[in-house]
């Protein structure tokens, strides 16, 4: 494991670069397989352990081994053509990728009138980015002889894809999940379920994603021979960062490629939401080194920065350990985490990977949070203009494309002159029960009844097909400490 | 046995250039020691040993139900035979405990623990008695204030040292220097999935003792004492330690008696913690009691 850091936060030689210098000081690369800009000077393909002063290993002894055999593992495979040509061949066939990238034409109206085209990741199975990452993990998890994989999830998006990776490769499957999360997210349980996967509701501190990784992390000290963590996000201990980003920069590649195919220019600007920031990293990715092209990371602004119910963590967290990697953190005087508030689960983490940290720090890509409000008003309006229903996490970096589209058209002659892709990290079929509730469409009460009553209808379903699910329950709570 | 001289040296530090191989009070490993001050571990654990005993280092956690208690608590514990005590930080994030000591912390927390009540209560424990104090913490809580500052400030209270459950030497070098200027014992865990570059790494990182984790898992009561933990400490000896304690898992005298058989100390939290919990400071004095008794090799029992 490295030791140094590469650059000091102080340097800002993302200044330098975007001013016009040749060579930033970023996170060194190493690999020679993919991209088309390599080499030292380049802030593509850090391969951690640190980003700057960001990231490491702040884990137990216990875990370090499985760590050093995963990145040993992940290291090989992703210079083994073989390996790749398996990414590539679940990617195209199995996923469904290259994934579109749609030009929002009518909602560019609402941008100032720049471009905006979408980067279509709520058309991939199972809908959303996330199934990127579990292939590859999946993958993994079985070169390594691993016969379990665990993993967590808040909105339920991640266990579906790890659950669905798992059936797919014939791994068994644990799901942590908090028990809040649990019941705002009933019917991704059941999904869960019908893909064989057992889910785990977690009941200790606050009952949200960050307890369903310490309780994954709890399962992983003590099975770490059987099973593989398939983290979620670009965050946690090395390798995980820089091996989650690998897995999500088919992103930034396609992404490139198409802006490239259909507009024949790089955008001015690349929007994408900020949970732990997997879809970011690998949007951005494709961006990194292209100085002209501008990157915004949208954090969840919950009720508002100023409320303090928020997961606004670049934004107004600081610096420190959590789930095994330097960071900034949203936490108190004491170093205690503090509980985030989004009305997305997916982006309620009070953690952020820790390449971001550094890019935040460097000032590469600009980091701002988007409230409640005007997530869901964004949400809509990509309903109403252009037909598509997005996630409620996604529908973040839409209401950020809104303003940077207005502020970069602010002065501009000809606004549809600026080009702005967007990440569509996924589709709001999940969210449908929430948005219809904040739009007073059904009031909430009924629509968790009917939930509830469409997941005891489906648990019944996967109790019946899945005969081997009892015994993975009864298992999964004597791990869980039950 | 644990005392025996041909283990306990240090005969693999052939890379000690600052004479500490010839002074039992003095860092675990080879080449990181430089302040003056003897470790309190280390003699409290020397201590025991030339009493021909293993040490019984006892855990709970700070603010539980508050920090008056815990103060009481551990005055209790080393009256009632514990060599060293061991004070955790409660912490919102504990990835390496099980339920009891969760349910504890969270308590205490939700109570209004301030993580700057540590040191008064160190102090309030050193005040009173000898046994050494070493405090438990995840590294985040000890970030936020400073890693100088703690240290600073646990060494101002009599504090021994850091056990450091989810920090590695490799991303120590803060707390090695700090714990130097102040003279403070670097508590690092080992595990039985250490490899043996990992170990020599390990111990040569720490001062006072080395915690040998027994099993692969959180804390919490197990019903036996796993065969690993036997081979780990042998393991981590071979490695270079001079100190090796064993903990996670270890809820009764017997098996502090297997344990004794082996290593220089156990370590008891989970069921020290359900005892304050359940009967309060008396039953946790009362545990303690039957939990050193286990400490003599069986035949040896002496009053
Ligand atoms: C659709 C979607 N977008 C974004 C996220 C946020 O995660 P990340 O920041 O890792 O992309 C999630 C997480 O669940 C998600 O489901």
């Amino acid at each position: 494991m490295a030791t140094t850091p590469a650059a000091s936060p102080q340097d800002h030689p993302a200044d330098a670069f975007l001013s016009g210098a040749t060579s930033p000081a970023g996170g060194t690369s190493t690999n020679p397989s993919a991209g088309s800009v390599t080499g030292a000077g380049s802030f593509r393909h850090a391969a951690g352990p640190y980003f700057g002063s960001y990231g490491g290993r702040w884990m137990p002894e216990s875990l370090i081994a499985a760590l050093d055999e995963l990145e040993e593992t992940f290291e090989k495979a992703k210079v083994d053509p073989e390996f790749l040509a398996q990414i590539a061949d679940l990617n195209k066939n199995y996923s469904g990728r290259p994934s579109l990238l749609t030009e929002a034409k009518r909602f560019s109206a609402h941008a100032g009138g720049a471009r905006i085209f979408l980067k279509r990741e709520d058309l991939n199975h199972t809908g959303s980015h996330k199934i990127n990452n579990v292939l590859g993990q999946a993958l993994l998890a079985k070169r390594m002889g691993k016969t379990r994989v665990i993993a967590e999830t808040g909105a339920g998006q991640h266990g579906v894809a790890s659950a669905t990776a798992a059936a797919l490769l014939g791994l068994e499957c644990v799901v942590y999940m908090g028990a809040e999360d649990c019941r705002r997210q009933a019917l991704n349980v059941a999904r869960m379920q019908l893909l064989g996967a057992t889910v785990v509701p977690v009941t200790n501190g606050s009952q949200t994603l960050k307890d369903a990784i310490n309780e994954a992390l709890r399962d992983w000290v003590a099975n770490v021979d059987s099973t593989h963590y398939l983290l979620g996000t670009a965050a946690g201990a090395h390798p995980f960062p820089a091996m989650v980003r690998f897995f999500h920069e088919v992103i930034g590649e396609e992404a490139r490629g198409q802006i490239l195919e259909q507009t024949g220019r790089l955008p001015d600007a690349v929007c994408a939401c900020i949970g732990g920031g997997s879809n970011a990293i690998g949007i951005f990715h494709g961006f990194l080194d292209d100085a002209s092209v501008r990157l915004y990371g949208f954090e969840a602004g919950g009720d508002g920065v100023e409320t303090g119910r928020h997961a606004a963590t670049i934004t107004l967290g600081r610096p420190g350990v959590l789930h095994g990697a330097r960071s900034y953190l949203m936490q108190d005087e004491d170093g205690q985490t503090v509980e985030s508030h989004s009305i997305s689960a997916g982006l309620d983490y009070p953690g952020v990977g820790p390449e971001h940290a550094y890019l935040a720090d460097i000032g590469r890509v600009s980091y701002e949070p988007i409230t409640d409000a005007e997530a869901m008003e964004a949400f809509q309006l990509l309903c109403r203009t252009e037909g598509i229903i997005p996630a409620i996490e996604s529908a973040h970096a839409l209401a950020g494309a809104i303003k940077v589209g207005q502020r970069l058209t602010a002065d501009q002659a000809d606004p549809a002159e600026t080009i702005i892709v967007v990440n569509l990290s996924g589709r709001g079929d999940k969210d449908v029960e929430t948005a219809a509730a904040w739009f007073d469409l059904i009031d909430a009460e009924t629509a968790a009844e009917a939930v509830a009553e469409a997941v005891i209808r489906a648990a019944d379903t996967a109790a019946d097909a899945a005969s081997n699910s009892a015994p993975n329950a009864a298992e999964a709570n004597q791990w869980n400490g039950k | 046995m644990s005392v025996d001289p041909t283990l306990n040296g240090s005969s693999t530090n052939g890379s000690s250039t600052n004479g500490s191989s010839t002074n039992g009070l003095s860092t675990e490993g080879s080449g990181t020691e430089g302040s003056g001050t003897a470790s309190k571990s280390a003699a409290a654990i020397d201590r025991a040993k030339a009493q021909g005993r293993a040490a019984l280092i006892c855990y709970i956690p700070a603010g539980y139900p508050d920090v008056q208690t815990t103060i009481d608590a551990g005055i209790a514990l080393a009256r009632n035979g514990a060599d060293l005590i061991e004070i955790g930080i409660p912490y919102s994030d504990p990835v390496m405990d099980g339920a009891v000591i969760q349910a504890a912390t969270t308590e205490a927390i939700a109570n209004g623990f301030r993580v700057s009540s540590i040191f008064d209560i160190v102090a309030g424990i050193t005040a009173a008695t000898d046994a050494a104090v070493l405090v438990m913490t995840y590294w985040n809580p000890v970030l936020r204030l400073g890693v100088d500052e703690f240290s600073r400030r646990l060494a101002a209270a009599g504090g021994a040292g850091l056990i450091t459950p989810d920090l590695i030497p490799e991303e120590a070098s803060q707390w090695l220097e700090a714990s130097q200027k102040y003279g403070l014992d670097r508590v690092f865990l080992v595990a039985p999935s250490s490899t043996p570059e990992r170990l020599a790494r390990t111990v040569e990182a720490s001062r006072g003792f080395v915690y040998a984790v027994s099993i692969m898992g959180v804390t919490g009561t197990r019903t036996a004492v796993s065969s690993t933990a036997e081979s780990l400490v042998v393991n981590t000896r071979a490695a270079g330690a001079a100190r090796v304690c064993v903990g996670l898992g270890v809820s009764n005298a017997e098996q502090v008696r297997e344990i004794a058989g082996y290593a220089d100390g156990v370590i008891v939290g989970t069921a020290l913690v359900a005892a304050l919990r359940d009967g309060g400071v008396p039953a946790l004095a009362e545990l303690t009691t039957d939990l050193s008794s286990g400490l003599r090799p069986a035949g040896t029992e002496a009053h």
